[in-house]
Order: structure tokens, then sequence, then C-alpha cells
């Protein structure tokens, strides 16, 4: 099949533009269209794209309904209550329908004082119009890419969310992600700037659903600022079904000294892109980035992240690790930049991969570039098989081999699992780990 | 109880076990001694089941059931347990959790129901004073980090706690200080009875001072190339295996 024209989606560009006519927006956009028009889709031949690129690229040989394709929506209550995860009763729950975020189907139940959450187009005339103009888009400096560019061009119906100054969030904020794939292949481009102010806290989860038979396309751009002394946790369940793929884009900058946790976990869908960026821009910033993939089929994740150290004395630490079974794929590349004014960095990355097939692989590449003197880094990965001699040793105490293995893959995503702070999510993502891992024996 | 007759083992093309004959009866204690290279360890992987090892010849009849056709679970559950020379460490698997995981399958292979968690304890709590360990070792992951003395005595508490019917202690000596020594061989000495046989396979004199064995054996290139009583064992302290190896070498030169 060929791939699908540009001008399909100048089309569309040109449809959403003259419904929206926000000036800001509709400049903005237009300045993102002309960066996808000269970048097009991802090819194997950027390096940042190597493995994903061409799979990417043919998720583009059909047509997709965009959100600028006005439609009523038809989700239901029951729908959104299949998706929900567990410890919603105290949440925010943030509706997204095809990538648009529906406030009449979300629940804010963090009061005003705390938490302020509304459509990106209501914030931008609001008095948060000064926020939205100054950090909206500012990811772009770092992701210079057309599938990147191609979220911008469409936002519409994206969302705001600000964490007031010196509040504690109690309730975390659940985005729902919802695909109503029913009629037609959708491409949904949710777009989300969250501010998080000066010495809050607050707990951020994402998750995805495809309703319906057909293929589902989530190209998404998070972007969240981390003020002073303020605490972000942010955490992506990927569990959709093999029709529904998706290049997700998280990009968090810290602008004053402030504590990041981030923690990705994929279990199944049919070829994700993860970009986990963080910026330090200020001095004495701390960050922490987790990420758990179990992969079957053909499942095919790429986890890129990029930590960019800007400022001295800031320490980050990133663990990934994967289990691939089946003919999955799973991508590992981390990047790490110290650049000249970050002395005294303390930054860390690593990355385990286990593989259970003879048809399963894996990519990694961690990488470092330092360009100051007076730093701490280190990097690494390792790829192999369950531990024969730990197997051995369970069996020969009478524990079978198949348990014996999900005994020993559990305990290897134990430490990644175990940094879900929230204890409802936490059990949650255990239960499915557990079921998914002897799922895994049960295929051999 | 066990009866290996005229077994050959090789690994990766190579023989190691050259024709073993060995047979253990029910209450009885075995030492099996010999030096570096001799093939002491490659017996117990093989009678384990380790499956890097391959039986090329002869036969292990364990109870009356043929062992060599069993996995290495079901010779467990059948009631054989080896004492690892080098304990794996597992980390984020806790050996509670592991020690019940692994009485409970052997108990469903014996058609028995699962213990709950009150009657674990109860039986936890009375091995632990069996064996002298202490007990916050029990909720940590299965070996790690533990000294090598630790490592030797969550073996035997394992013993103690799966009450097999044959034990091969594989050098549980190695490494241990004169203490932990003591305490280890004491435990394996307070689960000895008339229903329970021990192969103890090692270098030295001195586990057997403890265990006083009730047959010595001497291992050989392969082969038992000598059967005898702890006197035997007494006489290689002595004189070392330089001393067989020399009286082998006349026997075959005539």
């Amino acid at each position: 099949m060929a791939q699908i024209k540009l001008e399909y989606f100048g089309e569309k560009f040109n449809r959403l533009q003259s419904l929206d006519q926000d000036a800001f927006l509709t400049n903005f956009r237009k300045e993102a269209f002309e960066t996808f028009n000269n970048k097009g889709l991802p090819t194997i031949k950027n390096e940042e794209w190597k493995y994903s690129g061409a799979l990417v690229s043919n998720l583009f040989k059909q047509e997709y309904q965009l959100p600028g394709d006005a439609k009523q929506l038809s989700v239901s209550a029951a729908d959104i209550d299949e998706m929900r995860l567990p410890g919603f009763e105290r949440a925010n729950e943030l509706i997204f329908v095809n990538g648009k975020f529906v406030s009449e189907l979300s629940t804010i139940r963090s009061s005003e004082e705390q938490l302020v959450v509304m459509p990106l187009e209501e914030a931008e005339n609001s008095s948060y119009k000064k926020i939205v103009k100054e950090h909206l888009g500012k990811s772009n400096i770092f992701i210079n890419d057309g599938i990147y560019s191609l979220n911008t061009s469409f936002i519409f119906g994206g969302v705001f969310i600000f964490v007031k100054r010196k509040q504690e969030v109690n309730n975390p904020v659940y985005l729902y992600h919802i695909s109503d794939a029913r009629d037609n292949h959708i491409l949904a481009q949710p777009r989300s700037l969250v501010f998080v102010d000066e010495r809050s806290k607050v707990q951020v989860v994402e998750s995805y659903k495809t309703i319906g038979s057909m293929d589902s396309f989530t190209n998404e751009v998070v972007e969240i600022v981390v003020n002073t002394d303020a605490i972000l946790e942010y955490y992506k369940i990927q569990n959709d079904r093999i029709s529904a793929s998706q290049v997700s884009t998280t990009h968090i900058r810290q602008i004053g000294k402030s504590f990041v946790h981030t923690l990705v976990l994929s279990l199944n869908g049919g070829i994700i892109r993860n970009n986990t960026n963080i910026i330090m821009e200020a001095e004495g910033n701390e960050a922490h980035m987790y990420g758990l993939y179990l992969l079957k089929g053909k499942t095919h994740v790429d986890n890129h992240t990029l930590v960019d150290n800007k400022m001295p004395n800031c320490f980050s630490n990133e663990l990934y690790k994967g289990v691939i079974d089946g003919s999955a794929t799973g991508v590992f590349s981390g990047k790490i930049y110290v650049r000249p004014d970050a002395q005294k960095t303390n930054a860390y990355q690593s990355n385990n991969n286990i593989l259970l097939s003879d048809n399963a692989s894996v990519n990694s590449k961690p990488q470092l570039e330092i360009y100051a003197d007076d730093v701490k880094c280190s990097h690494g990965c390792t790829v192999g098989r369950l531990d024969e001699e730990a197997l051995f040793y369970l069996r020969a105490r009478g524990i079978s081999k198949e348990q014996a293995q999900a005994m020993l893959l559990q305990a290897f995503a134990s430490n990644i699992v175990e940094q879900i702070k929230i204890e409802a999510l936490r059990e949650y993502a255990e239960e499915l780990i557990t079921a998914r891992l002897s799922e895994v024996n049960r295929e051999e | 109880m066990l009866s290996i007759k005229n077994l050959h083992a090789s690994v990766e093309g190579t023989e190691i076990l050259k024709g073993i004959n060995l047979q253990v009866n029910t209450g009885e204690v075995h030492a099996i001694m010999g030096p570096n290279g001799s093939g002491k360890s490659t017996l117990a992987s093989v009678l384990a089941g380790r499956e890097d090892y391959e039986v090329t010849e002869g036969s292990v009849e364990f109870d009356g059931k043929n062992m060599l056709e069993l996995s290495p679970e079901d010779r467990a559950r059948e009631g054989l347990f080896l004492a690892f020379q080098y304990p794996v460490e597992i980390p984020g698997v806790s050996t509670n959790n592991f020690i019940k995981t692994a009485l409970n399958e052997k108990r469903k292979y014996h058609g028995q129901p699962p213990l709950d968690a009150v009657s674990f304890m109860k039986l936890m709590k009375e091995k632990i004073k069996l064996v002298e360990i202490d007990k916050s070792l029990l909720t940590r992951s299965i070996n790690e980090g533990f000294s090598g003395g630790e490592k030797k005595k969550n073996e035997i508490f394992q013993m103690a706690m799966l009450e097999p019917k044959l034990t091969i202690l594989d050098e549980t000596d190695s490494g241990l200080d004169i203490d932990a020594l003591r305490i280890v061989a004491s435990g394996v000495n307070k689960l000895r009875n008339e229903n329970r046989s021990i192969i103890v396979i090692t270098h030295y004199q001195r586990l057997l001072d403890y265990l006083q064995p009730d047959f010595v054996h001497v291992l050989l290139n392969g082969k038992i190339v000598r059967n005898g009583t702890k006197e035997l064992a007494l006489e290689l302290e002595e004189r070392g295996y330089d001393f067989i190896k020399e009286e082998i070498n006349e026997t075959s030169t005539i």
C-alpha cells in the first residue's frame, strides 16, 4: 500500500484552521505545519528513528479520521468505566476522546484552590495566557521532527493543567485517552500543558484505550513545567490492543530546583514510541526515570529518553527493564547530555533486558555526551536470557520450571513496579504483570 | 533408597563419570571423598538433574523409581535434596516465599493441601531453632548479600523445612570457619534419623568428624576406587590420595 500523500493532511489542516480561528493557535499551528511539510514522516535514515521510523511511517499508509473532522461523540459512561484505573474514586479524571479533551465527561475532584483544569483554547485567553504563551511548544527545540510537528499542527481541544503554588494535590490526575475506532481509523493527537507551580506536588497518570475494531494511532505531546521546590510524579500505562499504536512525547522542564519521578509501563499495543525528556534548567534538580516493558506477539516498544543537564549540581537516575517474548521488539535509546555549565552532575542510566524467545529482539543504546569535566556519570545495558543457575536452584527445591521462570521474571520486574507510588495503581500493575508473566509460561 | 549402577556421564562430550556403582540404604550416611576434578560435584549435579550433564550409560533408582527420567523438580518432590556447594543469590525473590512455594509444590505432588500461613510460620519457627539461622535472613531475597556461612545455613534450613529422604551435601564445608562448620554440622545431625539418608561430598575430614559417616567411598577419575568405613577417611587425612593412586597404578601394571 502506498504512503498517503501529505496533501491529505493539508486539507485537514485548512479545515481545522477555518474551524478554530484563535489568532495565537492558528499561527502556532501554521509554523508547525510548515515544519511537518519540510520534515515529513520519520525515516530510518534519522538516527533517532533508526529502529522505529519505518514502522511508524507505515502507519501512514491508511487514512485516519482527525479531530478536526467534527463528529458527534458517541463514547458512553460505560466505555469510560471500562478503562477506569484503580484509585479513580479519589482521582481527577480527565477524559480525552480521539485526542480531544472532553470536560463534560471529566470529573475534577480537587478544589479550585489547588488545581485548575481547562481547555487549552480557553486557558490561552484566560488569566493564564502568559503561562500558556510562554511554555506551550517549548519542547520543539528538542524534538525537531515531523511527527512531533504534526501534533502541533493539529493542536485542537488540548488541556491546560495548573497546579497552584504551595498546594499538595492529594487527588492524582488521571488522563484517559479513548480512541473511538468503531467506524474509522483514528488519529488522535492529544496535547497537554501542565504547570506545576512552586512548592506544590502532583501525580499524573496516563492510560489509553481503543474501542472498536479499526486502528488507532495516538500522536501525543505532553509538556510539563516544574517550578522551584515542586514535586512531579508522572506515570504512563500502555496496555491497549495490538491495533493501537502511538508516538508519545513527554517533555518535562525543571525550571526551578525540583523533583521529578517518571515511570512508563508498556504491556500491550502495536507500535509504540515513547520520548521521555527531562530538561534540567535549574541548579540542583533531581530526576528519577523508570521504565518496564513486557512484550509479546508483534508488539514493538521504543523508549527514547533524554536527560539534558544544563545547570550544575543536578542528579538523575534512570532504570529501564524489558522482558521480550514472541517476535516482539524492544528499543532503548537513552541520552544524557552534560553541558559545559553543568559541573557536579550526577547522572546514571541502566537498561536491562531478558529475551524469552529466539524471535524476540532488543536494541539498546545508552549514550553519554559530556562537555563538563567535574561530573559523575555512568551508563550500561545488558541483554540476556534467564539465569540458568537461578532457575536450576529453584527447580532443585521442587518448584516447576514454569513457576520458577515466573518467579524470576517477577523478581526482575519488581524493583520497577515498586516505584509506582500510588498504592492502588501499584497493586493493579502487580496484578497485570503477574498475569502476564504466568501467561508467558503457558504459551511455551 | 538409592541405587546407582554403572553410571556414566559427560559434559560437552567429555566423560566425567566412568561407571559409578553406589548403594545407599535408608538411614545410612555415606561420605564421598576425592581430590579436585575426580567427579564428586558432577555426581551431585547428575543426581539432582542438572541439564548440562548427559547420562550416557547406567541407571539410578531412587525409592524404586527410575530417577533419570524425572525432572529436577520431580526429583526434589520425591524427596531428594541437594545442598549446593555455591548457593545462588536470587535478588527479588524472598526466602520465605520461596520456601513456602517449594514446600507447597511438594505437598501438592503428594496430594496434600497447601500449608496455611499460620502452620507455615509455626513450622518455620521450629526449624529456625533447629539450625540456628538468623530469622531476619529469611525475609531477605534468597542468599542476597549473605555471608558464606549464612548461605550454607540457609541450605540446611531448607533441608529442615523440606524434610527430604535423601540429602546430598555438596562440599557444604567449603568456605566455612570452624564455628559455622560446627553449627551446620550440628544442624545436619539433628535432622539425621533412621528414615533419612545422607551423602556427604567433601575433600576434608573435618566435616566427617562431626557427622561420623557409616561408609566412606573414594572417587578418583570418575570411578569409586575404594570403599570403607570412617577409618578410611582418617587414613586419607593422614596420607593424602596419593597412596590410593599408587596402589591403583600398581594393580593396573600387574
